[in-house]
């Protein structure tokens, strides 16, 4: 058995438009008006034939479509990348297929046609339940219209999640948890519950670095609020099963477990990074970020890849330990070893787990609730 | 080849300012307007050959420029020009530079006036019996009072400023007024062509291709290539290999008469073979009597340096020995920390010169170091009689063999606008001071201070350039050893002693001094995972204490597979920054944090 079977195969399909850009935003999206779909279309299948090619016989665990906004995309244009990928992978039986949506009233005009198409799973991007905040945040919806959208999404998918965004400015710990608790209300059974960071690169980042960014919580608050969302979600019924993804049991995002359990995934279309383990060694794939160039190399070379790059047994080990700690269920310690070749120092692991930070089940490893609050450090404390 | 010049055609000088007031520009433009050095191949700071200097506009090592000037008179003289340090640091350089040369440049910013650091150089130049010029710099600025000055120069110093020379050494205004001043009003050299060679030696370093170049300036006699000399003070005895002048890289010459001064080279291997203020004669029919010589320089202030990454210790070893081969004021010895493990206790001739030297081991050698507290020499009194010097507060003894403990003291001078005068007093009694002097020359106060050398070694001119807003000047000269109440503070972290962190306080000061230590250590010891007690202890009674928390939350809110090897790199680079830093137990401390934590806000 390979390594990357202990997670999984996934594709990562991205969509890099949107109908205006957030303020805290750093992913790879673009807003752009004329997008010839059908173009799109032909290039999105060539790359499945290439990675199908690459991966022949394997068995496909999930899709997910992320952006950008792929509720921008014509449910035709869905339907006929999934005819593509059901063609050319054997398909798990529990498949799934998730897609990125805003809460607005077009999308949700759209979902009956994803779901035909096959989607099976919803991710919302809602981010807050109050219209000033919204506003704030650069979100074209309000929340009524999210609301809206979640019951129609509710109605047709089997499985919904939806996105919020907390320490956001001037929020008190009271004003948060009254939103959670709203937001529990409804009857969800997946959630992602993120603090809001300030990237480079973004308008939140320039605002930020010129002082203009105010009412940011201060360490104590930000961690005050981290930690009682996870009690919160926890009395739910909603568990972290990571970092910041809550859900009833056997409704965690298989796609996402993929990374986080360091399994092999494609990535397709601009800015879409991969993890392909091929002939006994694992690549770390890339394409171009910008729409145009990407569509371009594509059509011209037959290959959107911008970077194909071995990763050494070390930073093998070191993506293991860094998305496996996120997860509850933690990490294998003998993988680990097996990965890149050294074990985790005993000593270190001993004192992590002195101060609280650590536990050990057999071979397994995982942060406690203190210690995934502050994992980057223990990340730092067990690299190599 | 050149002809010996005669006496009465040679002029040798330097030229005294403070920092900033525009001495190595003054030398650039002599070079310049004489034609010394071609234009093309001139470059600001032309003398200070050193990074170092050019960077920080300092001057380090005494360097040395020969001149052709044909002056009014129709004759061409020859004028050499030792361009000396300018800062306390390197007094001990002035000194010696001073004996070499008959006259002095006074050069005095015409908007700021007379600083401290001038008025220590000055005084030099009036003890070694120097003709000084008056030069007023920057006349040309808005804010230039020459009138002013003039007088300042007469109240402060007590010499004759009426003829002072107005220039802009910027713009080269009065350049010719100066060299002429120099043939008109210092005086030629004496010296006997006919009796025995007597040269000082003023100065000695090391060149990677001609291995020690010695300086020397000649008495009496002639010395030529090829002849047999001997070091009177050492008694070792060398074939002159190659005899130069600078202007300033170096030109061969033949031979070297009274009043001259040049470099030779004679197969010595190592700078310390050379004693500064030695006289150099032949080693047949030598003169009688040596020139008076120069005490060494002292090492006062001492620090640990300690390689970042253990690893590198030897190359630190090789580095420091190079650094010595052409340094002599600067000693080191081996010292083991508990906390940084292998390093050298170096002893410096002051701050700068320890900072400069750190730079040097950084930047010439590739080496990440970590600076311990900079520390004075105390001598401890022994209870059987023995006095013992402590280089380091880490080695202090049991207090119970311990009589008393004397440290040394300073004369500081301290030159300031009245406004600030208070707050500088202010400063100088929170350092246990005690004053000596207090006058004023027109608006601004001379405070004479007795200062314990401790607390200023280490920011006490940070706080007087910060509480003056940089208009104070200040210099001192040591002054001997004084008894006082000092005991060693040391610093706990999570229980742990550190001992880089070990001060020698004074006993009435602890309390204080270790509460601003622990409370700057909460602010440089980055959290942690669990928190941690900072402790400051006179033996086992703790005197004052703080508690870092817990770091609470550092967590990437998104990780999924497009953040992975964003993230990752993020995590690597932090990790690397963790291992720059060293551990106690377990906490780790920042390398900044040795030296930052002495440094007192108040």
């Amino acid at each position: 058995m390979e390594d990357w079977q202990h997670g999984g195969f996934g594709l990562y399909l991205h969509w890099p438009f949107c109908a205006s850009k957030c303020p805290y935003c750093d992913f790879n999206s673009h807003v752009a008006t004329d997008i010839d779909q059908n173009r799109w279309n032909r290039a999105y299948l060539s790359e499945i034939d290439r990675i199908g090619q690459q991966t022949q016989g394997r068995v496909l665990n999930t899709v997910f479509f992320g952006g950008g906004t792929p509720s921008l995309m014509d449910p035709e244009l869905v339907h006929s990348i999934l005819e593509r990928i059901r063609s050319t992978w054997r398909l798990a039986n529990d498949l799934e297929i998730t897609l990125e949506a805003n809460p607005g009233s077009v999308e949700a005009g759209r979902f009956r046609g994803y779901s035909d198409a096959g989607v099976n799973r919803i991710s919302m991007g809602v981010q807050a339940l109050n219209d000033a905040d919204l506003r704030r945040l650069g979100r074209l919806h309000t929340v009524a219209e999210a609301r809206s959208a979640f019951d129609i999404a509710r109605s047709v998918f089997d499985r919904v999640n939806f996105d919020l965004i907390y320490a956001r400015q001037d929020q008190t710990l009271a004003a948060w948890k009254a939103e959670l608790a709203e937001a529990l209300a409804m009857a969800i059974d997946h959630f992602s519950l993120y603090q809001l960071t300030i990237e480079d690169g973004t308008a939140f980042g320039a605002r930020h670095a010129a002082g203009r960014l105010r009412g940011l919580p201060e360490d104590d608050l930000s961690a005050d609020m981290y930690l009682i969302t996870q009690d919160i979600c926890e009395s739910a019924g909603l568990p972290a099963y990571e970092v910041s993804n809550h859900a009833r049991a056997g409704f965690e995002s298989r796609h996402n477990l993929i990374y986080w359990r360091a399994g092999d995934y494609a990535g397709i279309g601009p800015g879409a990074h991969g993890r392909l383990t091929l002939g006994g060694k694992r690549w770390a794939t890339d394409t171009p970020k910008s729409p145009l160039g990407w569509l371009a190399q594509v059509e011209k070379t037959g290959n959107g890849e911008s970077l194909r790059d071995q990763i050494d047994p070390r930073g093998r080990a070191i993506e293991y330990l860094m998305m496996g700690l996120r997860l509850r269920e933690g990490l294998d310690m003998d993988r680990y070893a097996d990965l890149g070749g050294t074990a985790l120092d005993p000593e270190i692991l001993a004192q992590l787990h002195d101060i609280g930070m650590t536990e050990t089940e057999g071979h397994h490893l995982r942060a406690t609730r203190n210690g995934r609050a502050v994992l980057n450090a223990v990340i730092r404390e067990l690299m190599p | 080849m050149r002809p010996m010049t005669q006496l009465d055609l040679i002029r040798n000088f330097s030229i005294v300012a403070h920092i900033d007031h525009g001495k190595s520009t003054l030398a650039d433009r002599l070079i310049q307007s004489t034609g010394t050095v071609a234009d093309r191949d001139m470059k600001a700071q032309m003398l200070d050959s050193m990074d170092i200097e050019r960077e920080r506009g300092i001057t380090i090592k005494a360097n040395t420029v020969r001149i052709e000037y044909p002056a009014k008179d129709g004759k061409t003289y020859v004028l050499n020009l030792i361009d000396t340090p300018g800062h306390v640091d390197f007094a001990y350089e002035v000194s010696r530079s001073m004996r070499a040369v008959e006259g002095s440049l006074l050069v005095v910013d015409a908007s700021q006036g007379v600083e401290a650091q001038t008025l220590a150089n000055v005084y030099q130049a009036i003890d070694a019996g120097h003709e000084i010029v008056p030069v007023l710099n920057k006349i040309d600025l808005p804010a230039a009072e020459p009138d002013r000055v003039k007088e300042q120069i007469e109240d402060v110093i007590g010499i004759d400023a009426s003829g002072a020379i107005p220039i802009s050494a910027k713009s080269g205004l009065g350049i010719p007024d100066v060299l002429e001043a120099i043939v008109t009003r210092l005086p030629a050299p004496k010296g006997d062509r006919d009796a025995p060679l007597k040269a000082m030696l003023v100065d000695s370093w090391y060149d990677s291709y001609l291995g020690v170049v010695v300086m020397i300036r000649v008495m009496d006699g002639v010395v030529r290539k090829g002849d047999r000399i001997k070091m009177m003070q050492t008694g070792a005895v060398y074939g002159i290999d190659k005899l130069a002048v600078l202007k300033p890289q170096m030109v061969d010459i033949a031979e070297l008469g009274p009043g001259e001064i040049g470099v030779l080279t004679a197969s010595i291997k190592q700078v310390r073979d050379t004693r500064v203020g030695d006289t150099v004669t032949h080693e047949r029919k030598g003169c009688a009597a040596p020139l008076p010589g120069f005490k060494p320089a002292q090492p006062v202030v001492f620090c640990g340096l300690f390689p970042v990454d253990a690893n590198d210790f030897e190359a630190l070893r090789d580095a420091i020995e190079k650094l010595t081969l052409n340094d002599a004021s600067f000693s080191s010895e081996m010292e083991t920390s508990a906390a940084l493990g292998f390093g050298f206790r170096c002893g410096f001739l002051g701050l700068l010169h320890l900072e400069v030297i750190r730079d040097r081991l950084e930047r010439e050698y590739d080496l990440d170091l970590i600076t311990t507290a900079p520390s004075v020499v105390f001598h401890l009194h022994m209870r059987d009689g023995e006095v013992r010097e402590l280089h380091n507060p880490a080695d202090m003894p049991d207090l119970t063999y311990v009589d008393h403990i004397e440290e040394p003291r300073i004369k500081a001078t301290i030159m300031v606008p009245d406004a600030y005068l208070g707050d500088v007093l202010k400063l100088c009694q929170d350092r246990r001071g005690i004053q000596m002097d207090l006058t004023y020359a027109g608006s601004r106060a001379m405070v004479v201070y007795d200062l314990p050398l401790a607390e200023v070694v280490f920011d006490f001119y940070d706080r007087l350039k910060s509480v003056t807003k940089g208009y104070a000047s200040f210099d001192y000269q040591i002054m001997g050893y004084r008894e006082d109440f000092l005991v060693k503070m040391s610093i706990l972290v999570n229980d742990e002693p550190v001992d880089a962190l070990s001060t020698m306080v004074h006993r009435d000061r602890a309390e204080a001094r270790g509460r601003a230590m622990v409370e700057k250590l909460k602010e440089l010891i980055p959290r942690h995972m669990f928190k941690i007690p900072i402790q400051a202890a006179i033996g086992a009674r703790v005197i004052a204490r703080e508690t870092l928390s817990a770091m609470r939350k550092d967590v990437t809110a998104k990780c999924y597979g497009g953040d992975a090897t964003r993230k990752k790199k993020l995590l690597e680079k932090q990790k690397a920054g963790k291992k720059k830093m060293r551990q106690f137990g377990k906490v780790e401390i920042p390398q900044t944090a040795f030296i930052n934590a002495l440094k007192m806000d108040g």
